[in-house]
């Protein structure tokens, strides 16, 4: 076994002076998409935001490749090679398709202006959409472009460990079909460890290596997908009565 | 009457086109950072009097125009690291207030150093006034027209068509989804204070060979540039520009054809008036940062 990509030991984070993650553990290897699911309210957007180091956790460590981040910015991790794409798709309304994307690779523009002009292509290979968009304005898309143009920047940053949080929000399942292809050549061109947080289950049971189940700040269950569609607690609270496994 | 018209039209413009720097570096600190920077009519104030005093020491036009303005932009980098930056987080109202006093601040330093006799600066290129229509327009005038037009030129061009000047507007419009992709809302606060002064000691520098320098000339060009800004509705860069020509048109011709007593009345009714006329409060922006 390969040692982790990204460890998270016992983290605990306050939000609104209120702990909402209990300490949580996560370890994710180079190439694996974790998936994490759970209800409403039950940390998975606060566990993303603590790992790109959006909150600054009240206790335990996040460690990249055997470095701890320590209590680092998030304009610093995300040159370290961790990425968030967060909720709520966040773009720049009044900047243009294309400044979005080349603002995904600001962490490195200084040190490579080519490289990161050059890299605007790849992301617009994977969603054509958006090269006809390209001059737009982010706030004159639809929410399913916002969306590609939010996981499209996520790109940019060419980032070692891909943190999405609710990528598939608003967007065709053809298109879901297309990110998740991507994810799956990403980690196996070039080792893209993966958390995902999705509410789609069935769609994160799919793509996903292991699932992570969370709830009330706390990891409850963890397991490969096969595991987990077998439980019935989840079955019945996240893929409702009918679902089949093999569907 | 009338015939005075021209003369009053190109003063206004002269004098308009400095105001457009001025309320051009309220308007991008005010972009970036939520704060209206009161202390921002002090850089013209400090270019024009550093740039005196270069000359004094021997340097040419050129030299101790570059020299102040540089100097100022460093003055204008220690007011965000030691007085903005400190303050982040806290009230609005608190913010506003420092730079009143880094202001106040600057006025007194001023004072000390310079004293209250005025400077007079030599024109950039001296020679006879251009005549235009019916009035005349100086060379320094020309200057102060080209060279507020240039720098806003390349100010538009920055941030339209720079990734860098991207950053700095992305930062503006969403500094949490800035922060992810590694812009540093810091750096860039630090960047439009620095850039804000550079813009103030470009005015000074070009309007002092026609105004003359004193220790306390920030107060007016502040209000005024403020004003322009505010009619801009302070978030939008063209419109500040528009509006420093504006106000220096509406005060020239107050002076023209009321009395030269009243043009500064004119100038505060019409701010007045602009934000009477605006829905949303000036503290708007810096607390939708807050949040
Ligand atoms: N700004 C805030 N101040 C105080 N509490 C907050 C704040 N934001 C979120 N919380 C609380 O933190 C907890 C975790 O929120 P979080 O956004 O991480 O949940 P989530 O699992 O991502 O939910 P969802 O599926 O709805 O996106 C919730 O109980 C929420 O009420
Ligand atoms: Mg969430």
């Amino acid at each position: 076994m390969t040692a982790p990509l990204l460890e998270v030991c016992g983290i605990r984070t306050r939000r609104g002076g209120i702990e909402v993650l209990h300490g949580i553990d996560l370890d994710v290897r180079a190439g694996e998409i974790v998936a994490v699911i759970g209800p409403n309210g039950a940390g998975k957007s606060t566990l993303l935001g603590t790992i790109a180091g959006v909150f600054p956790p009240a206790g335990g460590r996040v460690r990249l490749a055997g470095h701890d981040l320590g209590r680092r910015a998030a304009e610093e991790i995300v040159r370290m090679g961790v990425c968030l794409v967060p909720e709520r798709r966040q773009i720049w309304s009044g900047l243009t398709v294309r400044q979005n994307l080349l603002l995904g690779g600001y962490h490195r523009y200084w040190r490579d202006r080519a490289g990161v002009r050059a890299d605007v292509a790849r992301p617009l290979r994977i969603f054509p959409k958006l090269a006809e968009l390209i001059h737009r304005a982010g706030g004159h898309l639809s929410g399913g472009e916002q969306q590609m143009l939010a996981i499209a920047r996520g790109l940019m940053s060419r980032p070692r460990v891909l943190l999405l949080d609710e990528p598939s929000l608003g967007l065709a399942p053809r298109v879901v079909r297309e990110i998740t292809q991507t994810l799956e050549q990403l980690r196996r061109a070039e080792g893209l460890a993966v958390v995902l947080v999705e509410q789609n289950v069935k769609a994160a049971m799919l793509v996903a290596d292991r699932v992570c189940v969370m709830e009330r700040g706390r990891i409850v269950l963890r397991g490969r997908p096969a595991e987990l569609l077998a439980h019935p607690g989840v079955r019945s609270a996240y893929l409702g009565k009918g679902y089949e496994v093999a569907g | 009457m009338l015939a005075l018209l021209p003369q009053l039209v190109l003063t206004g413009l002269t004098v308009g086109s400095i105001y457009a720097l001025v309320a051009l570096g309220f308007v991008v600190i005010y972009n970036v950072t939520g704060i209206l920077n009161f202390a921002q009519g002090e850089f013209p104030m400090l270019g024009a009097l550093l740039c005196a005093s270069l000359l004094a020491g021997g340097l040419s036009v050129p030299l101790a125009a570059v020299a102040a303005v540089a100097a100022v932009c460093v003055l204008g980098a220690l007011v965000e690291r030691l007085a903005v930056e400190p303050a982040y987080g806290s009230h609005p109202l608190t913010l506003i207030i420092i730079t009143f006093g880094v202001s106040m601040a600057f006025r007194g330093l001023a004072l000390m150093v310079w004293g209250a006799d005025p400077y007079t600066l030599p024109e950039f290129t001296p020679g006879a006034p251009l005549v235009l229509l019916s009035g005349v327009l100086t060379r320094q005038a020309v200057w102060a027209i080209g060279l507020s037009l240039a720098v806003v030129a390349a100010l538009f061009l920055f941030f339209a068509c720079t990734v860098p000047g991207a950053a700095v507007r992305a930062c503006a419009d969403n500094p949490f989804a800035s922060r992810l992709v590694g812009i540093s809302p810091r750096r860039t606060s630090l960047f439009a204070f620095t850039l804000s002064a550079g813009l103030g000691a470009v005015a000074g520098i070009v309007i002092a060979p026609i105004t003359g320098a004193t220790y306390d000339m920030g107060l007016g060009l502040g209000l005024k540039g403020f004003v322009a800004a505010v009619i801009g509705g302070l978030t939008n860069a063209p419109a500040a520009v528009v509006g420093g020509y504006l106000v220096g048109l509406i005060e020239a011709l107050a002076t023209g054809f009321l009395t030269p007593g009243y043009s500064g009345a004119i100038t505060f009714l019409v701010l007045l008036l602009v934000l009477f006329l605006q829905r949303e409060g000036l503290l708007h922006g810096a607390q939708r940062r807050r949040a």
